[in-house]
């Protein structure tokens, strides 16, 4: 391992100088200064949509200032099956790696918000998709047992396509691996806060993303089980225009609420209120 | 299969041999001992280097039997139950008390259907969340009254329409992940064909997993695989080798406790022996398992899902 790798496991949440000073909305079309686009929570000040977050953008959308600390381990993934599509999958991790800056699709630490100490994890969708193999598994679960030992709230943001294919049946086994710990929370009674975001889907939304206390939708959320490609294939049912947004997966009753944004923040240090006795 | 054809015609050889040799003109008893010995063998060899990708066929073969067709061989009395008490009555999933050596257990089973009707039914075996929901409410049942839980695996997923989105398919199969992890009874689940997918994973978390010789159990099945990463339908067979989907591998990644043979040419050509098979061990698990107290076993199979995964850990500095 070099030590660039190392540098993985101590993510700091300080934008990087970006080359570019402008973003284009992929919706209006708009150039935009990025620096506006920033303190606008990623949201585009002509249009409202939603620029994609990174998993550090949104942890640092979410807590105090300065307030992060990584507390992931430092593991990086294995390739049990060796297995190979298009490249082998190592490879895959290695530009995965390269790409975000990241061990691997999630990040993990302890910070505040508004002063409250929470375990906080957010997942990286440029990193395989934020696919749930072994590492992403093993750190939910350390971030849970850190919750745990530290009497914290944690909180789950989810940004992830499901598991991780090329990890077979260990990734599968992730989604109970992270049920099981996730009950110890229950029977300790530390709240699980999960947020779930464009997209939050398969084996992620089949397994940990769902077993939230409270369960936090973000305005424009994509949630759902199937993709709609697998449910039209099989079914041949027409989908309605809501199908799996953040309006649907509230309507029916699958999550408390749906929160835009800008508000996340103030939503949660309010529910953290509720929780919480009063320092 | 080209093997298949092969077989086939020495059986329909031995066949007319014992038809000439009822006759009582000549004796062929030796030729017809000395043919069936080549059967056996060349069927042994046949299946053994059966690639991945024939060993889903065989897991998906319309002829094998299904969770109802081992019940009545393997259990007596069973009585089956319906509902999740909520929407609806799953027929994807069945579940219902049955006795095991004079025990009461609680069987939580997959069918797929085998009329074109039957099919339609179970929605080829594909549950929705009331049959997931279903499921967990009979599982809660055992273990008010220390029965124990067995379930049969066999779907290609849970089903995806717009219904199980509705109802909520994610949260009922992550609740089932997780009341399963603590339910303070033994449990054994077995892939008796298809493993499909967290469909599957959702009445499979237990104290042992076991599969069926010719099952398999994948995180996706090798077709969405090959569409998905390699974007080509003809690379299904690779996709379904590389996932690492079945028993013997799944037995060498040790994430499935036992492999349980199958008949020689796989389940449907003996269900009597399968199902003897079956029975055999889960009467020896169970038996295992029910020498534990709660605290054990609660605490064994904590530790079974707590260390799941493979990832390399960084030396430190």
């Amino acid at each position: 391992m070099s030590l660039k790798d190392r540098d993985y496991f101590n993510v700091k949440l300080e934008r990087q100088d970006d080359e570019s000073l402008w973003l284009k909305c992929k919706a209006c079309s708009e150039l935009i200064f990025k620096k506006r686009v920033r303190e606008n929570n990623n949201i585009c000040p002509k249009c409202g949509e939603y620029f994609f977050l990174t998993a550090r953008e949104r942890i640092e959308s979410l807590i105090d200032d300065k307030s992060f600390t990584d507390i992931s381990k430092s593991i990086i993934a294995d390739d049990p099956l060796n297995f190979i599509d298009s490249k082998p999958y190592l490879k895959r991790i290695e530009e995965a790696q390269a790409n975000t800056e990241l061990a691997d699709a999630l990040i993990l630490g302890s910070a505040t918000i508004n002063g409250k100490g929470v375990i906080i994890a957010a997942m990286e969708f440029r990193f395989v998709g934020g696919s749930m193999g072994s590492v992403m598994g093993e750190q939910i679960c350390h971030g849970m047992e850190e919750a745990l030992r530290l009497n914290r709230p944690f909180i789950l943001i989810s940004s992830s396509g499901g598991a991780r294919m090329q990890e077979g049946v260990f990734s599968l086994f992730q989604m109970a691996k992270t049920s099981a710990v996730r009950a110890k929370l229950s029977e300790n009674k530390i709240l699980f806060i999960s947020i779930m975001t464009y997209p939050t889907t398969g084996g992620v939304a089949a397994s940990i993303a769902s077993l939230g206390d409270v369960i936090i939708a973000e305005k424009g959320a994509l949630i759902g089980f199937a993709g709609r490609r697998v449910i039209q294939n099989t079914t041949g049912e027409e989908l309605p225009d809501d199908f799996q947004t953040d309006a649907f997966a509230l309507s029916h009753g699958s999550v408390d609420r749906v929160v835009s944004r800008e508000n996340l923040r103030d939503e949660l240090s309010k529910l953290l209120s509720f929780f919480l006795e009063a320092e | 299969m080209k093997d298949e054809m092969t077989l086939a015609a020495l059986r329909e050889q031995i066949n007319e041999l014992r038809r000439l040799n009822a006759n009582g003109e000549i004796d062929l008893s030796s030729e017809i001992l000395l043919l069936e010995e080549k059967l056996r063998r060349l069927t042994a060899a046949s299946y053994a280097k059966l690639a991945d990708w024939d060993r889903v066929k065989l897991s998906r073969h319309p002829q094998r039997p299904y969770a109802l067709d081992y019940i009545p061989e393997i259990f007596g009395n069973f009585y089956e139950l319906h509902g999740d008490r909520i929407y609806g009555d799953d027929r994807a999933m069945i579940v219902g008390l049955a006795k095991l050596k004079q025990r009461t257990v609680m069987i939580v089973a997959q069918q797929k259907g085998r009329t074109p009707e039957e099919k339609k039914e179970r929605f080829f075996g594909m549950s929705r969340p009331q049959g997931y929901r279903k499921a967990l409410r009979v599982m809660k049942l055992a273990e008010r009254f220390s029965f124990p839980v067995i379930t049969l695996i066999d779907t290609p997923g849970a089903y995806p329409g717009i219904e199980s989105e509705e109802l909520n398919i994610s949260g009922a199969i992550a609740n089932n992940l997780q009341e399963m992890s603590q339910l303070k009874v033994p449990t054994i689940a077995i892939v008796i064909g298809e493993g499909g997918s967290g469909g599957a994973l959702a009445i499979g978390v237990a104290d042992r997993i076991m599969m069926l010789e010719n099952a398999t159990y994948s995180v996706i099945s090798p077709e969405g695989c090959a569409a998905i990463l390699w974007r080509d339908n003809g690379m299904i067979s690779e996709a379904a080798r590389a996932l690492g989907l079945t028993a013997s591998r799944l037995k060498e990644l040790g994430l499935i406790d036992e492999i349980i043979p199958e008949s020689l040419g796989g389940a449907h050509t003996d269900l009597q022996e399968t199902a003897a098979n079956l029975k055999e061990v889960l009467i020896r698990h169970l038996s295992y398992l029910s020498s534990l107290s709660n605290d054990e076993l609660l605490k064994e199979r904590y530790a079974r899902y707590r260390f799941i995964g493979r990832y390399r850990i960084l030396p430190k500095e």
